[in-house]
């Protein structure tokens, strides 16, 4: 029982660490992005959208080539820590959060930007501002981004391994009983891993509907 | 007869040209506006009429020439500096989601005006134009004409040395654009405000405005009080616009 407390703990904390860097650098970015206009950014806008789709394994493979003993990050032995684990799984949340982020704020009237910055808005007030008005969408942002993390495997099985009381999350010990004929560990797991996404799902969503009805 | 303005421009434009990707939007050799008069802006759709209003928001950038607020050209002045002496309002009111007095209280936030002065000035302008019952209403609960109301009240509460008005009245049905401008004429008159405002409806033009500028394919054409405007037209094209005027 400890250890499925340990496993879920450490879960939640990777996913929700990944989720709110990925926050950190997908909200700035698709806001520039979302409301910009310059040069390259359709080019950017597809990159972002093609990392939408970015499978979880290459991914992993990615993170792993870096933190490799031999790779360029390879002298900070990450590989096969949870920290490698957030690294990927950052990388597969950050297009999510970017790409809804600059949609949500791309859908905006633009004249609402000339409006409060006809108000008296500095920059920084208008992005305020903005961010407030697609508040709804950016809640759906940040849940696509939680959830592309707490559900996915194949980076951390291969960033992690999968080690006992280190980097066993909820995802990689579902596959692990399975792998073992432990059908019964693997359905009480995937059960626990199903009303965890549920209740933080559900957490966000009545903060959005609290925010639509008003 | 309107009485023309005495005192000196608050603001100045010489030789201005603003190119788009379509080509030349707004040319203006000359154009005054006077410290507490009512300008007109009128001309019919893609005259350049907003592209002007644009332009003296700071929310455009001109191609060329000059243009002067308060007799010191328009790019030495901090940019966010001037544009907290203006108010603006847009054809679509542009409300954001939250209350009618929240919006109304937005510029003086963004202002660092203290609660108390923020709270004084929104219950003053929603009763000047009549929406006081409405201050705890979602913006998305309000009808055309209310929501108009509410972002002139919102630009009128900054008590802006220079007030743009981008068609204001044109989305609105003809009882409330009726009562809308009649309100607002009083307004402009009893606070003297340097008003700027578009319009391609010459009767409305005529009745708030102390001067009218005829614009026609982003060309200045005209400029003057509106009895002048009407009885001499400059050339052929600003006869032919101006008799669209409904007698």
């Amino acid at each position: 029982m400890s250890e499925i407390f340990q496993i879920t703990t450490l879960s939640l904390q990777i996913s929700i660490c990944a989720t709110l860097l990925s926050l950190l650098v997908g909200l700035p970015l698709g806001t520039w992005l979302g409301l910009g206009r310059f040069r390259g950014r359709a080019f950017l806008l597809s990159l972002i959208n093609t990392g939408m789709a970015l499978p979880p394994v290459v991914v992993g493979l990615l993170i792993a080539a870096l933190l490799w003993r031999n790779g360029p990050l390879g002298e900070f032995q990450l590989i096969y820590t949870p920290v490698a684990i957030i690294m990927a799984q950052f990388l597969i949340a950050f297009p999510v959060v970017t790409g809804l982020t600059a949609a949500a704020l791309g859908a905006l009237d633009p004249r609402l930007q000339w409006q409060i910055l006809g108000l008296g808005a500095s920059r920084w007030q208008m992005i305020w501002i903005l961010w407030r008005e697609a508040r709804l969408p950016l809640l759906a942002a940040l849940m696509a981004g939680f959830g592309s993390v707490i559900s996915e495997v194949g980076a951390s099985m291969m960033v992690g391994g999968n080690i006992r009381g280190q980097t066993r999350v909820l995802t990689t010990a579902i596959v692990l009983e399975t792998s073992k004929g432990e059908f019964g560990q693997a359905f009480a797991l995937s059960a626990l891993l199903l009303v965890i996404t549920y209740l933080i799902n559900l957490a966000l969503t009545m903060i959005q509907q609290k925010n639509a009805r008003q | 007869m309107e009485e023309i303005p005495t005192s000196g421009p608050l603001v100045e434009m010489e030789n201005v040209l603003v190119r788009r990707q379509y080509g030349v939007a707004l040319r203006v050799s000359r154009l005054e506006v006077y410290e507490g008069e009512t300008l007109a802006v009128v001309g019919p759709n893609g005259a350049g009429k907003s592209t002007l209003l644009l332009v003296l928001a700071r929310l455009l950038k001109i191609t060329s020439g000059e243009i002067y607020f308060k007799a010191k050209p328009l790019w030495e002045w901090n940019e966010l500096e001037y544009r907290r002496s203006l108010g603006f309002v847009f054809q679509e009111a542009l409300l954001l989601d939250m209350t009618v007095a929240e919006n109304v209280a937005l510029g003086l936030k963004f202002r660092g005006i203290p609660g108390v002065e923020v709270r004084a000035r929104v219950e003053r302008w929603l009763k000047a134009l009549g929406i006081e019952a409405l201050a705890e209403r979602r913006a998305g609960q309000l009808s055309g004409g209310e929501a108009q109301r509410v972002s002139l009240a919102r630009a009128l509460a900054l008590d802006p040395r220079l007030f743009l008005l981008d068609e204001p009245f044109s989305a609105l049905d003809q009882p409330s654009r009726f009562h809308l401008i009649h309100d607002v004429a009083g307004l402009l008159k009893q606070d003297n405000r340097t008003t700027l405002f578009v319009t391609h409806d010459l009767n409305e033009a005529a009745r708030l405005a102390d001067r009218i500028a005829v614009f026609l394919s982003g060309k200045l054409q005209q400029v003057g009080t509106v009895e002048e405007v009407f009885r001499n037209p400059a050339n052929e094209r600003v006869r032919a616009f101006v008799s669209l005027r409904d007698r």
